[in-house]
Formats: structure tokens, C-alpha cells, sequence
């Protein structure tokens, strides 16, 4: 078990909750996926609630040439070809641990490795200190990999517990610098297939100048077990996932062309 | 050599002098570097006689596994008239031949064993005549027969207790490969004329051992040779000289094939590297116009139809060990050549194009000959027909190349052997898990408590030391590799003396190079072991006779199939040493022995009869099949297990090293076209390490929960999945082995 004060004091190192060697989906070939561990967001749907507190009993410390390292011996997967595979940072939320993901990915670089960030946004700000770290993050980032879990702030914050505006405006950001992204939106029908909000976020990415891929992510149940195991009550009992119907109805909303 | 006709546009001439196929295929194909937009669908003849199959595969199953026996008739190359799939439709058939008169009618084959014929039959409610009881058991001998009275007591002990299981004295031992190609490209009288040369030149004429039994041998090849001619002749077929097009080329090769499978019922019965040599034929006739694309795709669907038809008699004992009624029909597709061309031509793309004209099959055995350099469309295609059918395995060419050459086929489910110049002595396995309690228990048996090993002392203290048990494993596992060795030994005389080979022979070179197949069972449960041992404390548990009879394991420790040194170098050491100690003994015709890590469906059987290990594995419960990680072992990913996989290096493992993966498909991405790159990138990444082999399944768990429950749906009647080396229905496995092949590791994520 690791104690607060290591969270704290010793910064750059990465608190990691589980390593993927093969992955697929988050992000482009065959990926190397981190899951960061630690993150604000409480989102109901969550099938990764174990990731959320700052450590928990499966959190290992690494140090940024470590897990680069461990990386590393995956990276004739990745091919060199255009869907070129590399590292996923994701979580948990890997923003929240900036600095090592600054180091990891520095790192990554120095060896031509593609990398990606899996981000829900939330601790994006335009404070000074903050966006000066950010920009050396997004100098070093090949793709973003973002959620608009929805795009009415007060659905989002019941959803997730948090508001979106600084989340819409991180997207804004990436758009403005010229940073690829995918977008992404977790669909549960009756909770966030909403036609308007489905109309609204189709507008905003429109109005986006690097968006690759926009996709919808079924909602599923499989992570639930987890919550149980967690002892924490899962509030979405009785959602069902989408159909094969609804999901092209919310891709027709987005504009998603297949 | 006479100079034919049917060669008129073949190139080059070393294959004209001599029987030397590779010559006449590296100097005369094509290699083809486009996309599968060429294949065609299936024609009517194919759609209906694939039907009437489908249907009698229905009845067989409907009848307990088996449609038919032969009660009456000893198989043998003359011994039925023509048979077809159906008497009212024998004109479509483009390719024929059956091993009886009926499909699916399983032939009497007693020369392995008139017992296990016998009992064969009656196990399906047959009675095999009872004149074969007098003529097999008073006037001749059998190979089991000839086996089993010349065995040790400590031979049978082993063999009692399951530390050496499997072994081919129950049953034709097969993995011979015939070149069946000589037939199309030779002609058989040219082939007995050759054969006619070696039986000459045969010895100095000192008559030893050696020389006598290759000169009576040549013989029952050459009679084989005339066998085969009368054989195609019962058809209205003329084999004596060599194949004039296509349609003939593919009817002779089959023809070669066929007296194989009606005289021997080996376990694994190899077509052979046919398709690029076939594709020569095709391309002479698409160019002269005699020969359309539909055509031609229908010759290879023909000819895959009757791979797929291929059936033995099979006692309980012998399927539990081989579930799934498997054949080991394997053919190669792909690989690349010395001179680096590539070797995928058009016919590579139709073979896997079966698989969709006609839905998926575990037989033929389908093996892809990798290399991360073969065409990129081809390995596309593959990936897709893999992901879409779960019956294709890959082996890395790269590996096997520079030790077969490029013209070798795969004997069984994953072992490499020249083509025409080289067979393989198949050894079954040494159950090493089970050698490991024997060095703790002093070779006691920790099921039926018999003695047998060597007395040697056993462990006595409370906690397993490491060097300890090091020092006691290897002179255990000393004494199996001598006793499996020398079981082989005498296993392979019999079958030389008893059930010779003698039509699949008469098509390989009479020099013929011989490799000596042994195996390991249990490797990942022994390399866990070890780890647990060296890494964490092991404390053992032992019953009232003092026998160590289970372990508790406190802390953690390495596990091999997490791309960690730890465990993967106890991995490597451990088939490093184990085929050292095979090395050391004297092996039957100056054989070369080689060893696999490679289980079939055995992994159960040998897991029944094997006790609890240090590794945390409970008693009786089924090994992982192959090289494949421990149950649960892995925990950093598919990635990470086949690291492990690849770190152990194929030239200590000539016969093999299996490795069966099953991976969600939305894990490996959620198109099609995502999907599968990522295979071929996942292929290429494992395979340039130099790894061997890969079954690649790609289903979710669901679909097998739901199949083993409602077998009946139609969707599942020729489901197919890949298992260690080879492919089954999974509604063929039987319900134990259905369990097991759920609750292994599915890559899936969440």
C-alpha cells in the first residue's frame, strides 16, 4: 500500500493501476496501454471504478525510463506503416499526472513512438502554470482521445459529477493548436442519446479544424462487477446498452459516416 | 529420365533428370502479389455435393460420431470399387476417390492393432467379422501386438501411470508425409523405375541389418507403386504417366494421397505443400485458355472437399487423448522461397478461399507459412479469413526455413519435415510436471502410489529448497528421457516391422532423413513450479504415508507469459535440458531427435493423472495445452504472453512449439479492416522474434457458453476453433474439454 505523502513528495513518478500490452481501440494499431491511476471524475458508468483513488492495492510506482523501457519491448507490434501503433496513456486520468506523463513521453519521442492520451479533460485549465506544462505535453502528444460525455453541462455534471466547460474548452484548445483528435461519447439510451444534446455536440465538432474520428462507445455492463467488489453502489442499474437501431440513430445525430 | 509431353512449357531441367520437385516448382511458378478481387464464388456442382456432405455430417453426428464402419473388407489400396459422394451426382465431382465405397464409411485397418480395430468397430455397435480374430492373432501379428511383447515392466509401468503417454503403439503413428506431387509431375511408372535404380544400388552386398530391411522395404514400396495405378484404375483413371493439366495434376496428387489414407490410419495423415506446385498447372492453363477461374477454383474446392471427408475408426482411449475426430490433413500455404521470392500465388488465396465457399473446417489443416515479408495483401487476406473462420494456424517460415529449406511440409499439427526427402519417428510426450513430483516423491507415483522411478530419495524437508529440487529434477527427469527414449526405440521397430508405410514411403527419396520426434507435457506448470519455488517459500503437504501430496505457497512469484526473465528463463532451461538428455541416448535408425512443446487436446488427459504442484495447479485438472502460459498466469496482456512464447528458441523445439490464443474480436478492434491490420501487426511483431506458431481464434467467450448449450443451432454445425495444432468443431470436443477450452485465458478487454 503507498501513502499520501508519496503521492506528493515524489512527483515524478508514475502511479500506475494496470498495464495492457495489447490494445487496440485506444488509439490507432496496436497500442501499449497505461492506465494512469487516480481521477475526479466519478462517472456512473465508470468501468474502471478501481482506477479513481489516488492508489489503491493493484497501483504500482514506475519511473518514466522504467515503464518506457517495459514499453519498449512491444514495439515491433506497433509497425511501421501508417496506423502505426505506439503508447496509450490512459486511465484513471493521466492528466492529473502531468509531469510524468511529460517525462514518459519525452522519452517516446526521443524514440519515434507514437503516442496518445485516453483524457476525460477534467483537469484541463487556462492557468498560467498549468497551460505552460500542457503545451510542452501537447508538443509531445501525437493524438488526443477525448469524451464529450455531454455537452449540457448540468447532464454532464450529474453524469460525472463535474461540469464541462473547461473540458469543451481543452478541445477548443487542441483544435487551435493543431492537435489531432478522436472524440468519443459513451451512449446510454435514456441518459445521454438525448436528440438535442446529440445535435449540439455534432455542431461543436463541426465547428473543430483536427477531429480524425468521432465514435460511439456502447454502453456496457461488464465493469460492473467491479463496483461490487468496491462496495460501491452503482447507480445505473436498469440502463440497458444500446441497440444495433440505437446506435446508428446517435451516429446519423453525430454525423458519424461509416 | 523420359522427356514428356504433359511437361510442354515447364521450365528448366534438374527436375527432368531426376525426382526433384522443389527444382521443378522454384524454377516454373508464379508469384502473385495482388488481392483476393479475383476469387469467385463457388459453382453449382460445388454448392450441391457440398450440401449432400453437409447432411451426411449431419446424420454422422446424429449417429454418435460415426456414420459407418466396414465390418467385412481390410482396407488396402484395390480393396473397394469406385465410391462418390453420391452415385446421382459422381459427374460433378472433379476430384474423386474415397477411402471405402461410401462417404464417411470408416475403413477396418487392423495392422496397427486388431484389437483397437475390433474395438472401434464395437464402440459404434459394429462387429468386426471374426475371422479377423484367427487371421490377426494366429497367422500374422499386429504392431501392438509386436509392441507390447517386447515391452519392459518399466515400460508399461511408465506408461501405466501417464508419465509417458499417448504413445503411438496403439495406434498407425503417422506424420509421414508421401510427396504426393510426384504422382502429377512423374508419372508412376517413372517413379517405379526410379525406385527400381535405388533397389539395385542397394548396399555392397554384405548383407547386413540395414541393408536387408531397406531392400525388402523398396520392394513393398514398388508393389505400393503398382497398388496406387490399379487403385486410379478402378476410377477410369490412367496414372502411369504424368498429369497433362490442371484437372489431372490436382486428380493424381489426390490419387497419391488417397493410397496413404487407405492403408494407413496414422494420427496425423499430412497432405503436404501443395499449393504452389498445384498453382503451376493452373496458371499453364488459365494462359492457354483451356482452363476458366471458376474452373479452377472449383478443382481446389473439389479436392479440399475430399481433405475434408477423410475418416478413421478411432478407439475411446485414443479420442479422449485427440478429440474432435481430427485427421491431421495439414497443407501449407505461403512461406518464402531460398532465393527470397515469395512463394503465395494465386492457389495460395484459393485454398483459404474454401473457408468461405464452403464455410470453415478444422480439416484440411490449414498452415500459413509466415514471415513479416510475405505480401502484404496476402497477409491481410489471411487475417481476415482467420478472424472470420478461427480455422487457420501460422508457423514462422523465418524459423523454419533455415532448417528445412523452403519445399518442407508440416507433418502433423505444427512439426516442419522436407518434403520427399525426410519423415519423423512421432514420440507423443513425457509428462515433465508429472517428473517434477516424482524427484519429491522419490519416483512414487502420487496417484497410484506404484514405485515408478528409481527409488531415489526423496524430499523430506517441510519447505522445498531450490537447489534441492534442481538437483533431484535432473536426475529424475535423466531417467524419463532414457525410458521414453528407449520406449520409442522399440515402439518404432515394431511399426517399421509391422505396418510399414509403405505407399506414403515409395513417394519420399529411399535415402530418407529421419528425425526422432519426443515431446513435453506440463511445461508451463513445471516453469511455475520452479519460479514458486525459487521466488516465493513452498510448503509441502503430505499425506499419512508420508507421500508430498499437495503445497501451500506463500508470497508471490514470477509466472511465465508476463514477458519476465525470471520465469522465461526458467522456461528456456528447462526445454534446453530437457532435449540435452534426449540427446544423450542412442535413437532407433540413427534417427535425429528433436523435441516439441506441444499437446493436442491432451493437455487434459495428462492433467487427470498428474497431482497438485507448487505453482498453486490442483490435482487432476487439466495442463494448458503446448507452450501456452498457466491458467490465469497472464496478467499483462496477449503481448506479453507471446514474448514469453517467442523467447524459447525453435532450434532446441525442431517438432514445435504451440501456442493457441483466443482473442475477442472487439478487442482486437472495431472494424473489420482495424481489425484485421491489427492481427497482421500483432503476427508480425511475434513471428519476427522468432516465435513458431500461433493458432489464432477470434470469437468471445459467449459464443462458446452458448454453443456448448445449444449445440443444435445451425450456425454451430461446423464451427470451428483452433485447439493446440489443430482445428475442431467444438461441438465435437467432448464436454470436459468444452469447459476447459472456455475457461482458458480469452484476450478480451474490458
Amino acid at each position: 500500500m503507498l501513502s499520501q505523502e508519496l503521492v506528493t513528495e515524489n512527483y515524478n513518478k508514475g502511479f500506475i493501476n494496470k498495464i495492457e500490452t495489447f490494445g487496440s481501440v485506444d488509439g490507432p494499431g496496436v497500442r501499449f496501454v497505461i492506465f494512469f491511476q487516480g481521477c475526479n471524475m466519478r462517472c456512473k458508468y465508470c468501468h474502471n471504478p478501481e482506477t479513481w483513488a489516488k492508489s489503491c492495492g493493484e497501483t504500482t510506482i514506475w519511473s518514466a525510463k522504467k515503464l518506457f523501457d517495459m514499453a519498449w519491448k512491444y514495439h515491433n507490434y506497433w509497425g511501421t506503416n501508417l496506423d502505426k501503433g505506439g503508447i496509450t496513456a490512459s486511465g484513471g486520468e493521466p492528466l492529473i499526472q502531468i509531469d510524468f506523463l511529460i517525462e514518459l513521453f519525452s522519452i517516446a519521442k526521443s524514440y519515434g513512438v507514437h503516442t496518445a492520451i485516453d483524457t476525460s479533460g477534467q483537469p484541463f485549465s487556462r492557468d498560467k502554470a498549468y497551460l505552460e506544462k500542457f503545451d510542452k505535453l501537447m508538443s509531445l502528444t501525437d493524438l488526443f482521445i477525448v469524451d464529450i460525455k455531454a455537452f449540457d453541462t448540468n447532464l454532464h455534471k450529474k453524469l460525472t459529477g463535474v461540469g464541462n466547460e473547461n473540458i469543451l474548452d481543452m478541445i477548443k484548445y487542441l483544435s487551435d493548436n493543431g492537435k489531432h483528435m478522436w472524440i468519443r461519447r459513451v451512449l446510454v439510451p435514456n441518459l445521454t442519446d438525448g436528440e438535442e444534446d446529440l445535435k449540439v455536440t455534432s455542431s461543436f465538432i463541426k465547428s473543430l479544424k483536427t477531429v480524425d474520428k468521432v465514435e460511439i462507445l456502447p454502453y456496457h455492463t461488464l465493469g460492473v462487477f467491479k463496483w461490487k467488489k468496491l462496495n460501491i453502489p452503482y447507480s445505473l442499474e436498469g440502463y440497458n446498452s444500446p441497440t444495433e437501431e440505437e446506435i446508428i440513430r446517435a451516429e446519423n445525430l453525430l454525423e458519424i459516416k461509416n | 529420365m523420359e522427356i514428356y509431353d504433359a511437361w510442354n512449357g515447364f521450365k528448366c531441367r534438374i527436375w527432368k533428370e531426376e525426382v526433384n520437385v522443389r527444382d521443378f516448382i522454384q524454377a516454373n511458378y508464379t508469384p502473385y502479389e495482388g488481392d483476393s478481387s479475383f476469387l469467385v464464388e463457388p459453382t453449382e456442382a460445388t454448392n450441391i455435393l457440398w450440401g449432400k456432405l453437409k447432411e451426411l455430417q449431419k446424420q454422422e453426428r446424429a449417429k454418435g460420431g460415426v456414420l459407418e464402419c466396414e465390418t467385412e473388407i481390410v482396407s488396402g489400396l484395390t480393396a473397394y470399387g469406385p465410391g462418390y459422394i453420391d452415385e446421382s451426382t459422381k459427374d460433378l465431382e472433379k476430384v474423386v476417390g474415397l477411402q471405402t465405397d461410401k462417404p464417411l464409411k470408416r475403413a477396418f485397418m487392423p495392422y496397427g492393432g486388431i484389437k483397437m480395430a475390433q474395438e472401434a468397430c464395437s464402440t459404434y455397435g459394429y462387429t468386426a467379422n471374426s475371422k479377423f480374430d484367427k487371421i490377426f492373432n494366429e497367422y500374422c501379428k499386429t504392431h501392438n501386438q509386436g509392441v507390447f511383447d517386447a515391452y519392459t515392466a518399466e515400460m508399461r509401468r511408465a506408461r501405466h501411470s501417464h508419465i509417458i503417454t499417448g504413445l503411438p503403439d496403439t495406434y498407425g503413428r503417422g506424420r509421414i508425409v508421401g510427396d504426393y506431387r510426384r504422382v502429377a509431375l512423374y508419372g508412376i511408372d517413372a517413379l517405379i523405375a526410379e525406385k527400381q535404380k535405388d533397389f539395385e544400388n542397394c548396399g555392397c552386398g554384405i548383407m547386413t541389418d540395414d541393408v536387408i530391411r531397406l531392400r525388402e522395404e523398396i520392394t513393398m514400396q514398388i508393389k505400393a507403386l503398382k497398388g496406387m495405378k490399379e487403385m486410379a484404375n478402378i476410377y477410369g483413371y490412367d496414372i502411369s504417366k504424368p498429369a497433362n493439366n490442371a484437372r489431372e495434376a490436382v486428380q493424381w496428387l489426390y490419387f497419391g494421397y488417397l493410397a496413404a489414407i487407405k492403408t494407413q490410419n496414422g494420427a496425423a495423415m499430412s497432405v503436404g505443400r501443395i499449393s504452389t506446385f498445384l498453382d503451376i498447372y493452373i496458371e499453364r492453363d488459365l494462359k492457354n485458355g483451356t482452363l476458366t477461374e471458376t474452373e479452377a477454383q472449383e478443382l481446389i474446392d473439389h479436392l479440399v472437399m475430399k481433405f475434408r471427408m477423410v475418416k478413421f475408426a478411432r478407439i475411446p482411449s485414443y479420442n479422449q487423448l485427440f478429440t474432435g475426430d481430427p485427421v491431421w490433413a495439414t497443407l501449407e500455404l505461403a512461406g518464402i522461397g531460398m532465393d527470397g521470392r515469395s512463394m503465395v500465388t494465386k492457389n495460395d488465396y484459393r485454398f483459404l478461399h474454401t473457408l468461405e465457399n464452403m464455410g470453415p473446417s478444422p480439416e484440411p489443416n490449414l498452415t500459413i507459412l509466415y514471415s513479416s515479408k510475405l505480401p502484404e495483401n496476402f497477409k491481410k487476406y489471411a487475417a481476415e479469413i482467420s478472424i472470420r473462420t478461427s480455422s487457420v494456424q501460422y508457423e514462422n517460415d523465418d524459423v523454419m526455413k533455415p532448417v528445412w529449406g523452403d519445399d518442407y511440409s508440416i507433418c502433423c499439427c505444427v512439426s516442419a519435415t522436407q518434403t520427399g526427402k525426410e519423415i519423423q519417428f512421432f514420440g507423443a510426450r513425457a509428462n515433465l510436471a508429472k517428473c517434477l513430483l516424482y524427484a519429491i516423491n522419490g519416483g512414487v507415483d502420487e496417484k497410484t502410489h506404484e514405485q515408478v522411478a528409481p527409488m531415489y530419495a526423496p524430499i523430506t524437508s517441510e519447505y522445498l529448497d531450490y537447489d534441492e529440487v534442481m538437483k533431484k529434477y535432473d536426475v529424475m527427469m535423466e531417467w524419463l528421457a532414457g525410458l521414453y527414449v528407449n520406449t520409442l526405440n522399440l515402439i518404432h521397430y515394431m511399426h517399421d516391422k509391422y505396418y510399414y508405410e509403405a505407399a506414403e514411403m515409395a513417394l519420399i527419396d529411399t535415402d530418407v532423413r529421419r528425425t526422432f520426434a519426443t515431446g513435453i507435457a506440463g511445461f508451463s506448470h513445471v516453469v511455475d513450479s520452479l519460479s514458486a519455488i525459487k521466488y516465493a517459500k513452498v510448503k509441502v503437504i503430505r499425506d499419512e504415508i508420508g507421500l508430498a501430496v499437495d503445497y501451500e505457497t506463500e508470497g508471490d512469484f514470477p509466472k511465465y507469459g508476463n514477458d519476465d526473465d525470471r520465469a522465461d528463463d526458467i522456461a528456456c532451461w528447462l526445454l534446453k535440458t530437457f532435449i540435452d538428455k534426449v540427446k544423450h541416448y542412442h535413437t532407433y535408425r540413427n534417427s535425429e531427435a528433436t523435441t516439441s512443446i506441444l499437446t493436442i487436446t491432451s493437455n487434459v488427459v495428462y492433467g487427470k493423472a498428474t497431482g497438485a504442484l507448487p505453482n498453486g495447479r490442483k490435482a487432476w485438472t487439466p495442463f494448458s495445452p503446448g507452450a501456452n502460459p498457466s491458467y490465469g498466469a497472464e496478467q499483462n496482456g496477449l503481448l506479453a504472453s507471446l514474448n514469453s512464447v517467442a523467447k524459447l528458441p525453435y532450434h532446441w523445439a525442431l517438432d514445435g512449439i504451440s501456442n493457441t490464443q483466443t482473442i475477442n474480436p472487439s478487442a482486437l478492434g472495431h472494424s473489420e479492416d482495424e481489425q484485421s491490420k491489427n492481427l497482421v501487426q500483432i503476427m508480425d511483431g511475434y513471428f519476427d522474434q522468432g516465435a513458431h506458431h500461433l493458432n489464432v481464434n477470434v470469437f468471445g467467450v459467449e459464443k462458446l457458453i452458448d454453443c456448448m448449450e445449444h449445440p443444435e443451432k445451425e450456425e454451430y454445425a461446423n464451427f470451428t476453433i483452433r485447439v493446440s495444432g489443430y482445428a475442431v468443431k467444438f461441438i465435437d470436443l467432448t464436454k470436459e474439454q468444452q469447459l476447459d477450452v472456455i475457461a482458458r485465458t480469452c484476450h478480451g478487454k474490458l
